[in-house]
């Protein structure tokens, strides 16, 4: 057997079940992996101790034959998630070290199923961000490098974001899977750069309570991991109703992992003309071919479809998702938890605590939403975004109705670029990032990122799947029909373990 | 649209995020380059179109009216910066 790191999530849960491989033994192959991997920034906080703790009761379990879904099974959790009595960042200063005294409804429902946590991921700052630049933990590095003309280029590549240390943990190995977080892409775009599967499930399928809210009309929780399967089977444990979230769906939870191989015979394929977009790069067109080209092959049937508000949502995106966030956001003051600083008065302390805790994309971002807020703007900006995203969920009724099953998409305009190449003097030259996995949050829809090929200069190219409400199961079917037909794709060679690890 | 200085730091202030004067020009340059990212959104005609404010169709949940958690004063204030026993500490706001 290769390095029990290796292991896709359901060859190790078959391992452990197989009795050929010990919770403990997998735990402490994951502990050791990312104490070699300091120089990819991916955790915030580590968390041995506990990890080889709950892997040794998770062993005890195993012995007793009552080992759950995912007993024993190491993942990261992206410290957007709040944990019982492990502090909880959401990468920003401004929580300090607020450990909460609860744990999220999500990663409760994955320590119920025995999986063991390994830490706390690193982000972007409230999840607000495309790179993972913008923590205030440092930026979060990829395991893959570009390839140029001379060999490996040693430049830095970011992976993604928000869920940045989720994708880049996953793709180095030093977790079989990861939770994350998707707002507007954060977790297909991270997934997209780096070679893993990442799905976004239905608006209501995960409970977002104990998530730090960001934009809660569309944030939702969801896993990435280095297979389809793997997705599918983290997702069942993570989704489920909460009577503590009324926007969570009282609906039961499929066994998602049955869908892997089923037939997509006959399957209706949208492909939405207005994602051709202009200057779209030849390589990720051909990406996006391919991907037609196999689903054709496994039986599916392709047609042409128009979803002609796309160029609108993202956008639309920047008003909706900053106001939810200024509002989301107002509750760090310096009171309750978190960074405090002196002032003269109370007011004076929550604009210095503000000020100093927040970073510069979260202060820009909650000033847009303040501004978009604030009478005599309201309906210029925030009512009509709200219109346009009505369209922008008409279009895609209007697919489903006539017959469309799922949609095929890019999961991102381009690879992954270098830490600093992007939105250093714009901000909105970052925020393109998202514009073909913002829509998906602006309707509510399921949406899948996975690996489809490389770029030219060998870094990973991903194709989006986007599904009816509630039926990830054609998604998963979809997924695994691509992932059978796509060429494997080797994982990064482990540079990173050749630097002195930071402590 | 666009704004202006005074308008930036008043945002700011309803934003309750202190800015330094020699910030204030910087944050002009980049909410006016958002603001001109969504001005698109004129473009389109939203006549007759209701906003959008749950993707669910879905009613809003209720549960019994009755007191179903509580007395776990010491865990709320666990993390608060300042405390006295069960209460937050701030700094005083009347005179």
């Amino acid at each position: 057997m290769s390095e029990p790191t290796h292991l896709t999530l359901a060859q190790a849960r078959d391992a452990l079940k197989a009795r050929t491989l010990s919770a403990s033994e997998l735990t402490q192959a994951h502990v050791d992996a990312i104490e070699r991997a300091g120089e990819l920034n991916c955790f915030i906080t580590k968390t041995p101790e506990l990890a080889l703790k709950a892997a040794k009761e998770s062993d005890s379990r195993i012995a007793r034959g009552e080992a759950g879904p995912l007993e024993g099974l190491p993942l990261g959790i992206k410290d957007l998630y709040c944990t019982g009595g492990v502090r909880t960042t959401a990468a920003s200063r401004i929580l300090d070290d607020f450990t909460p005294p609860y744990e999220s409804t999500v990663s409760g429902n994955l320590f119920r199923d025995g999986a063991v946590m390994l830490g706390k991921l690193n982000l972007d700052e409230f999840a607000m961000g495309s790179s993972n630049e913008t923590s205030a933990f440092g930026p979060v590095i990829s395991p893959w490098r570009r390839k140029g003309a001379n060999g490996i280029d040693s430049a830095k590549i970011v992976p993604g974001g928000s869920s940045g240390g989720s994708s880049s943990a996953v793709a180095a190995r030093l977790c079989l899977g990861a939770t994350a977080t998707d707002t507007g892409g954060s977790i297909r775009q991270p997934a997209a750069f780096t070679g893993t599967v990442g799905i976004k499930p239905t608006y209501g399928r995960c409970s977002r309570w104990g998530i730090v809210a960001f934009a809660s009309s569309l944030d939702q929780a969801g896993p990435i991991t280095r297979t389809v399967r793997d997705a599918a089977i983290m997702l069942r444990s993570m989704a489920g109703h909460d009577p503590k979230d009324t926007t969570s769906v009282d609906a039961p939870v499929p066994d998602y992992e049955a869908s892997i191989g089923a037939s997509v015979k006959g399957k209706r394929i949208g492909i939405p003309k207005e994602y051709r977009l202009d200057g779209l790069s030849p390589e990720i067109a051909a990406l996006w071919d391919q991907g037609v080209a196999w689903l054709k092959d496994a039986g599916a049937e392709i047609v042409e479809i128009s979803l002609p508000h796309t160029r609108y949502a993202l956008p639309a995106y920047y008003i909706i998702a900053p106001a939810e966030a200024s509002s989301n956001l107002a509750r760090y003051d310096g009171v309750r938890y978190g960074l405090r600083e002196k002032g003269r008065d109370i007011t004076d302390m929550y604009e210095k605590t503000r000020a100093k805790g927040f970073g510069a994309e979260v202060r820009r971002r909650v000033m847009i939403g303040t501004y978009v807020l604030s009478a005599g703007y309201y309906d210029a900006y925030y009512v009509r975004a709200q219109k346009i995203r009505s369209l922008i969920k008409r279009d895609f009724d209007l697919a489903f109705a006539a017959g469309v099953d799922a949609v095929l998409t890019p999961a991102t305009p381009s690879p992954a670029f270098a830490l600093g190449e992007k939105g250093s003097t714009d901000p909105v030259e970052m925020y393109l990032n998202d514009v073909f996995t913002v829509t998906v949050n602006m309707a509510g829809l399921p949406g899948l990122a996975l690996p489809a090929g490389l770029s030219g200069n060998g870094l990973p190219l991903a194709l989006q799947l986007i599904g009816r409400p509630f039926d990830e199961e054609t998604l998963f079917a979809l997924a695994s029909a691509i992932e059978q037909a796509a060429p494997k794709i080797n994982p990064p060679d482990p540079w990173w373990r050749d630097g002195a690890t930071r402590p | 649209m666009s704004v202006d200085s005074a308008v930036v730091r008043r945002i700011a202030h309803l934003s309750r995020i202190a800015v330094e004067d020699a910030e204030v020009e910087r944050l002009r340059g980049e909410l006016n380059a958002i603001l001109a990212f969504v001005e698109e959104l004129n473009a389109v005609d939203v006549s007759g179109v209701e906003p959008l404010t749950s993707v669910l169709p879905m009613n809003m949940k209720k549960r019994a009216d009755v007191v179903n958690d509580g007395g776990i004063a010491d865990a709320v204030l666990a993390n608060a910066p300042e405390r006295e026993d069960h209460f937050f500490v701030v700094p005083k706001v009347i005179e």
